[in-house]
């Protein structure tokens, strides 16, 4: 619908009509429909949830934190303050709790050393390295060192 | 024989009368080679010829017929009408887009995010005077991430796009990657300030979403997450030891 | 505060710490969190933990142990409120109270890691 003999004008993002401003019609130009994301967004698909659930498992890893903070505390204050440390951690809820904040550990762990291959193209020789010869020796390197942490730990 | 039908509920907006798009429902034969394509032609051959969507090579490379089919970005050509027996089967257009009308969006946004991260060899040479050699392994190192179509798959099935628009986006930033990776190219540097950038990679979060759904396998969620370690490093080097810059761009 | 030359430091950060974390918490959570409450070991004497504490290794080890997840953390929970939420016009205050908690977690493990 141009006009004859003339280059149709350049195509130029125009500011999205929002509630506040009426829609108008510029001659010519659609009125684009920019649909609002909602802040369920994420419950709209189980990749997006298991991506959420994967980025909420750092408040795990912080809560841990702030456990290994206290019984350091703890320990360093006496005897007493570390069997009252023990004793708290042996209430029901904080089991609950330590137990839900395990399983997000574990999820952080295995999508981290999943997720490794992917974020590094290693080529020996120009055959890409395939993924589990990367995430494999992590696997390994994670049960080694949780083995030696608690034979450090269970031999006190 | 009797041939199946499928019940199709086709996104309808219309910029001049609709205040939001709605959902009209019609009634498509599935024949057994039949694509999404095929169903959406026949819709507008016999059934409401008003339905306005885009394609173009019906085989998969050009990259025109990008549909959310069922809440999934899939290319139109490429998805069979047979695997959604007994249906129905919902079209929408392509997520974290502005919709121009039925199911076309508008692109230029992300032609502009395209253009800016430079997708050319830059070399000192200039306008790539003489030959290059490049092995087949130097090839390989880059041909994944150059066999991107522009489908847009990517972009409607990030969240970032949708949260952030202007977060460059899984094809361009591969597309940068490709070019980065190439052994004729020379532009890395050049290409590192548009990059490493909270509009760039740092806007990704690696959902992985984008290359779960690319027709070309191009991987872009890979070609970010390599970018960021190489744009991380380089940033700390730079951030650490500020004097000895490289030289102003020519 | 959220720039090109800050961003890539922050995500090492966050790269460092999630290394550290995937590594290393798991069996720390599980011994004192899990195990030793529901009784399946017992909890090592306290002369011991403290005479464990107090080696310069494990100091170190702890100070690492602790810091580096936290900054992970910031990094990460950061971005989830930028994208859960959709609160970016809240950027500095939500910037200030993830890295906050980590700076502040930081400065406490120096202090209790050598107070020991």
């Amino acid at each position: 619908m141009s006009r004859a003999g003339q280059a149709p004008a350049p195509i130029r993002p125009t500011p999205t009509p929002t509630q506040e401003t009426a829609p108008t019609y510029t001659e010519f130009h659609p009125r684009w429909y920019r649909p609002p994301i909602s802040t369920y967004w994420w419950l709209g698909k189980s990749a997006y949830v298991k991506f959420i659930l994967r980025e909420l498992s750092s408040v795990a890893v912080a809560w841990t934190v702030a456990l290994l903070l206290v019984q350091i505390r703890a320990i360093s204050r006496g005897g007493d303050a570390y069997t009252r440390f023990l004793h708290r951690m042996s209430s029901p809820w904080m089991i609950a709790i330590n137990i839900i904040a395990f399983a997000f550990l574990m999820l952080h762990s295995i999508t981290w050393f999943n997720l490794a291959p992917k974020a590094m193209a290693v080529r020996i020789r120009g055959i890409r390295v395939p993924g589990l010869l990367i995430s494999g020796p992590q696997y390994m390197a994670w049960i080694a060192i949780s083995a030696i942490i608690f034979a450090i730990v269970l031999t006190r | 024989m009797n041939i199946p039908m499928i019940e199709m509920q086709v996104a309808r907006y219309s910029p001049e009368r609709d205040a939001q798009p709605y959902l009209q429902r019609f009634e498509v034969p599935v024949k057994p080679e039949w694509v999404i394509l095929d169903a959406l032609n026949y819709i507008k051959d016999k059934l409401d010829g008003t339905l306005t969507f885009r394609w173009s090579c019906r085989m998969g490379i050009c990259g025109s017929c990008g549909y959310m089919v069922n809440n999934e970005p899939k290319l139109g050509c490429a998805t069979f009408l047979s695997q959604y027996l007994p249906g129905p089967i919902k079209i929408e257009p392509l997520s974290n887009f502005p919709v121009v009308r039925d199911l076309v969006v508008e692109i230029s946004e992300f032609l502009e995010k395209l253009k800016r991260v430079k997708p050319w060899l830059i070399h000192e040479n200039g306008n790539g005077a003489g030959e290059y050699l490049q092995t087949p392994s130097q090839l390989e190192e880059f041909r994944q991430h150059s066999m991107c179509i522009n489908c847009l798959l990517c972009y409607a099935a990030c969240p970032i796009s949708g949260l952030d628009p202007v977060f460059i986006g899984p094809a361009a930033l591969a597309l940068a990657q490709r070019y980065n990776k190439d052994s004729r190219d020379q532009g890395a540097e050049e290409r590192m300030a548009i990059l490493s950038h909270p509009e760039g990679i740092w806007g990704c979060t690696f959902v992985g979403e984008c290359t779960k759904v690319c027709p070309k396998h191009v991987d872009p969620a890979g070609a970010i997450q390599q970018y960021k370690l190489a744009a991380a490093m380089e940033g700390i080097k730079q951030f650490l030891m500020p004097w000895g810059q490289r030289q102003e761009e020519r | 505060m959220v720039n090109k030359e800050t961003e890539p430091i922050f995500w090492t950060l966050f790269s460092a710490g999630g290394v550290v974390a995937a590594l290393f918490l798991p069996a720390q959570l599980f011994l004192f969190g899990i195990a030793v409450p529901l009784g399946w070991v017992h909890a090592p004497a306290h002369a011991g933990m403290l005479e464990l504490l107090q080696s310069p290794i494990t100091r170190i080890y702890l100070f690492i142990v602790c810091s580096l997840p936290l900054f992970h953390f910031a990094h990460r929970f950061r971005y989830t409120l930028y994208d859960g939420l959709q609160i970016k016009h809240l950027n500095e205050m939500v910037f200030a109270g993830c890295y906050g908690v980590a700076i502040i977690g930081t400065l406490l493990a120096a202090y209790l890691v050598v107070t020991v």
